[in-house]
């Protein structure tokens, strides 16, 4: 035969198609590394500057999901983690709207700036879920939606004339709320974590953290830690994307002691010793939102956006992505996938004598 | 989070310091179309950090960054390449009689405070030195579409890794154009034009001690002119981010520099530097009186830099890819122009070339079976052969069988007269005896009476 077979299942089919490469006529050797003969200073590290100036110039994207029963603080956090009404809904909430009968998925977007920064920013809320009296497969919706932002931007990237900058809409970062029962957690939430975790960066929290004592507090903690581990759920930052010692000791600490993180959300200001803070008025005193002392949003915070973010976001892109790609370019036989306008016309290709099959 | 506090003091003061932001009326248009909201902050968020985090991560896996050199043997390319970066790379001076062009590519690790640079210099060797120069260039381009080839198949790949990639594609081309003051060579016009839609290239004037300064103005001005009059598409520094718009502008009207290379170290003043020492003079590389050079430095490495990486990304690497996906049946628009997916077009040829496999399995099966029966026909044709052979023969030995048994009958028969006769002639022969013995008795008697 004219075409042979791959020779592995992994070369994508698109390697039947490719003409020969023609030889290369120079191969790169292996680098030698020449660190103490700079003479004098050249000029390399301005790429440093140069990098900067071009991305700040591009912008970025972030899309955060927010996942839990309603009535936990979801959108009050979103508003407090972005400073402004990024969700309308907390300032309106009236007993009126109804609770939907299914999962919804509804994507907001803004554009925040900062410091000469500017920020596409979409906060995809999931009202709905977990509300029913049958809950039973209620993370389908939220999958879903995963799936088709990952499937959109392979439909992109698959273009022959392509974007310059494919638009970013995959799921960066999922905020999961846990009730703040302090006994353990709930099936729903173990369903939802192990289901999801394999799809997209899961960040567990637990709301609504001023209905605790310290004590209480650790214990939960300790408890959800536990059920998670056992259970073999990879919240981010995962185990197995650390690169180097570095990075694992800083995650590992993270993990083992903050997270999750136990959170208080809220949009009004009051005064505390003379500085306008925001915070919880109560009988009993004012919580203090990003008080470390009170509660742990200003740890999320910092770790979610001033530490992570570009790392949630590389991880989105060259982990899970990847593996969506992957899977999809293996189920369809080593096709990019297609939208089955040309599979209905012809019959589907029969299992067995399958070029690409095992 | 102290830390964290003195960072976010950090950024406050340094953000005071940086200039504003360049206009984007297109995307904000784009985002009106969206239906998207911006938003007002009350207070500080904090992800002004982003592009710091950004950088640490290239930071931590390094940069790479590819420089073809080409021009002819001799002409000063590795001197230049050293004096750049301000290293002793290569050691030995390449002999003028290589029968074909060849592409010679050495990558070495440089490292500045905390920056790791991957430098691949690629080196043309032989250029120009042929008699027969027709083919002096297609060594070049076979070259850079080879790396984007290699580019391209990885990132086609099922299970694919390319964030940890080591990018090979070329991002820069520095031309080196012999100081003859006079013109291009047409050499020089064919290469150029055959890479100007595959790499950044940019044109210099090699050995510029050559030239005086005047003769120098009048070379660049041609050169510019013939160029541009040839539709050759060099390199031009951007000029739309504002903090280097006005320096990327200037240079863009000095190009092509002119450029002195030099490693050796001559005492000027009380200072030791970087020149090349004649009986009349000392032309010092960094003095940019003299030369170019310093403006080559600035732009290629110190501006830069990034730019290029980015245009060998977005324009050259994805105009090949679109070439090759075309050339290899593709196209993002069917016949009746609708808008055909990549994915579609790939599974009708899919459906093509296997249903051309199995036509070509049903061929060599018919064939198979033809050459089966072919053989059991000629098998078959043998064993009647052989057959008819034999019956033939048994026919033979029967005839003679039946002969033989003929003529043993016949013996037998003869024997049996024979017999017969013997025992008749038997007694025949006993009553003649008895006769014939008184026959003798009276033959004796007879005989003894006489």
């Amino acid at each position: 035969m004219s075409k042979g077979l791959p020779e592995t299942r992994t070369d994508a089919a698109m390697s039947e198609l490719v003409p020969e490469p023609r030889p290369k006529p120079a191969v790169p050797m292996k680098p030698v590394s020449i660190n103490a003969n700079l003479l004098g200073y050249i000029g390399i590290d301005t790429i440093i500057e140069q990098m900067r100036k071009k991305t700040m110039k591009t912008g970025f994207d972030f899309n955060i999901m927010v996942v839990g029963q309603s009535g936990l603080g979801k959108s009050t956090l979103v508003n407090t983690l972005f400073k402004s009404q990024v969700s309308r809904k907390s300032s309106s909430w009236n007993r009126e709207e109804k609770i939907p009968k299914t999962v919804e998925i509804k994507a907001v977007g803004h554009v925040i700036e900062e410091g000469g920064v500017k920020m596409k920013l979409t906060v995809i809320d999931t009202p709905g879920f977990g509300d029913q009296i049958n809950n039973e497969n209620c993370w389908e919706p939220i999958e879903k939606y995963i799936n088709e932002q990952y499937e959109k931007f392979l439909k992109e990237e698959v273009n022959i004339a392509r974007k310059k900058r494919i638009p970013d809409t995959r799921v960066h970062c999922c905020l999961y709320f846990i009730s703040p029962t302090g006994h353990s957690l709930r099936p729903l939430d173990l369903e939802f974590m192990k289901h999801l975790s394999k799809v997209v960066n899961i960040i567990p929290v637990i709301a609504k953290a001023d209905t605790m004592t310290l004590e209480e507090k650790s214990e939960f903690k300790q408890r959800v830690r536990k059920e998670l581990e056992v259970h073999g759920i990879e919240f981010y930052p995962q185990k197995e994307f650390d690169e180097d010692l570095e990075d694992k000791t800083e995650n590992d600490k993270i993990r083992q002691e903050s997270m999750p993180f136990a959170v208080v959300g809220s949009d009004k200001e009051y005064q505390v010793n003379g500085k306008r803070v925001l915070g919880r008025k109560t009988p009993w005193g004012i919580i203090e939102v990003e008080n470390l002392h009170h509660c742990e949003f200003a740890l999320l915070r910092d770790f979610v956006i001033r530490t992570h973010l570009q790392d949630l976001k590389e991880v989105t892109h060259n982990i899970h992505y990847e593996t969506y790609r992957a899977k999809r370019l293996n189920d369809n036989g080593g096709l990019p996938p297609g939208e089955g306008l040309l599979g209905s016309v012809l019959p589907p290709v029969p299992a067995t004598p399958c070029p690409t099959a095992e | 989070m102290s830390s964290e506090e003195a960072r976010h003091l950090f950024f406050q003061t340094h953000m005071a310091t940086k200039s504003c932001m360049s206009s984007q009326v297109s995307d904000d248009e784009q985002r009106k179309r969206e239906n998207i909201r911006s938003l007002t902050m009350s207070g500080h968020v904090g992800f002004e950090s982003l592009p710091d985090q950004l950088v640490n991560r290239s930071i931590q896996q390094g940069f790479c960054f590819n420089i073809l050199c080409v021009g002819e043997t001799g002409i000063g390319k590795s001197t230049l390449i050293d004096t750049l970066f301000n290293t002793n790379f290569e050691d030995q001076e390449s002999s003028h009689f290589c029968p074909h062009v060849r592409l010679k590519a050495q990558t070495y690790e440089l490292q500045e405070s905390n920056v790791r640079l991957k430098l691949t210099i690629v080196n043309t060797v032989g250029f120009g030195d042929q008699i027969n120069k027709e083919e002096s260039y297609q060594p070049i381009v076979d070259y850079i579409d080879a790396q984007f080839e290699a580019y391209l198949q990885e990132e086609l790949k099922i299970k694919r890794s390319l964030f940890n990639y080591h990018d090979s594609r070329v991002h820069a081309c520095l031309y080196f154009i012999s100081p003859t003051g006079h013109s291009l060579k047409t050499l020089d016009l064919l290469a150029m034009k055959s890479l100007d839609s595959k790499v950044n290239i940019i044109p210099v004037i090699a050995k510029a001690d050559a030239i005086s300064k005047t003769e120098l103005q009048k070379f660049k001005i041609k050169l510019m002119s013939e160029l541009v009059s040839n539709g050759v598409q060099i390199y031009q520094f951007p000029t739309d981010d504002e903090t280097v718009a006005k320096i990327n502008a200037s240079m863009n009207g000095h190009l092509p520099f002119a450029v002195v290379g030099s490693m050796d170290e001559v005492k000027v003043g009380n200072k030791l530097v970087k020149a090349r020492q004649y009986p009349w003079g000392i032309v010092q590389v960094e003095n940019e009186n003299h030369c170019d050079f310093v403006k080559l430095r600035e732009m290629l490495i110190c501006t830069n830099m990034e730019d290029l990486r980015e245009q060998t990304h977005t324009r050259h690497y994805e105009l090949y890819r679109r070439c090759k996906l075309e050339e290899m049946g593709f196209s993002d628009v069917g016949p009746e122009n609708k808008p055909l997916s990549l994915q579609e077009t790939y599974e009708a040829k899919r459906h093509q070339i296997y249903g051309e496999r199995q036509r070509k399995e049903e061929e060599m099966k018919q064939m198979f079976v033809q050459r089966v029966k072919e053989k059991e026909a000629i098998l078959k044709e043998a064993e009647r052969e052989l057959q008819a052979k034999f019956e033939h023969l048994k026919r033979v030995h029967q005839e003679e069988r039946m002969k033989l048994e003929e003529k043993r009958r016949l013996l037998e028969e003869e024997i049996i007269s024979f017999s017969k006769k013997k025992a008749t002639s038997e007694i025949y022969q006993n009553q003649t005896f008895m006769g014939s013995n008184l026959k003798k008795d009276k033959d004796r008697k007879n005989s003894n009476f006489m």
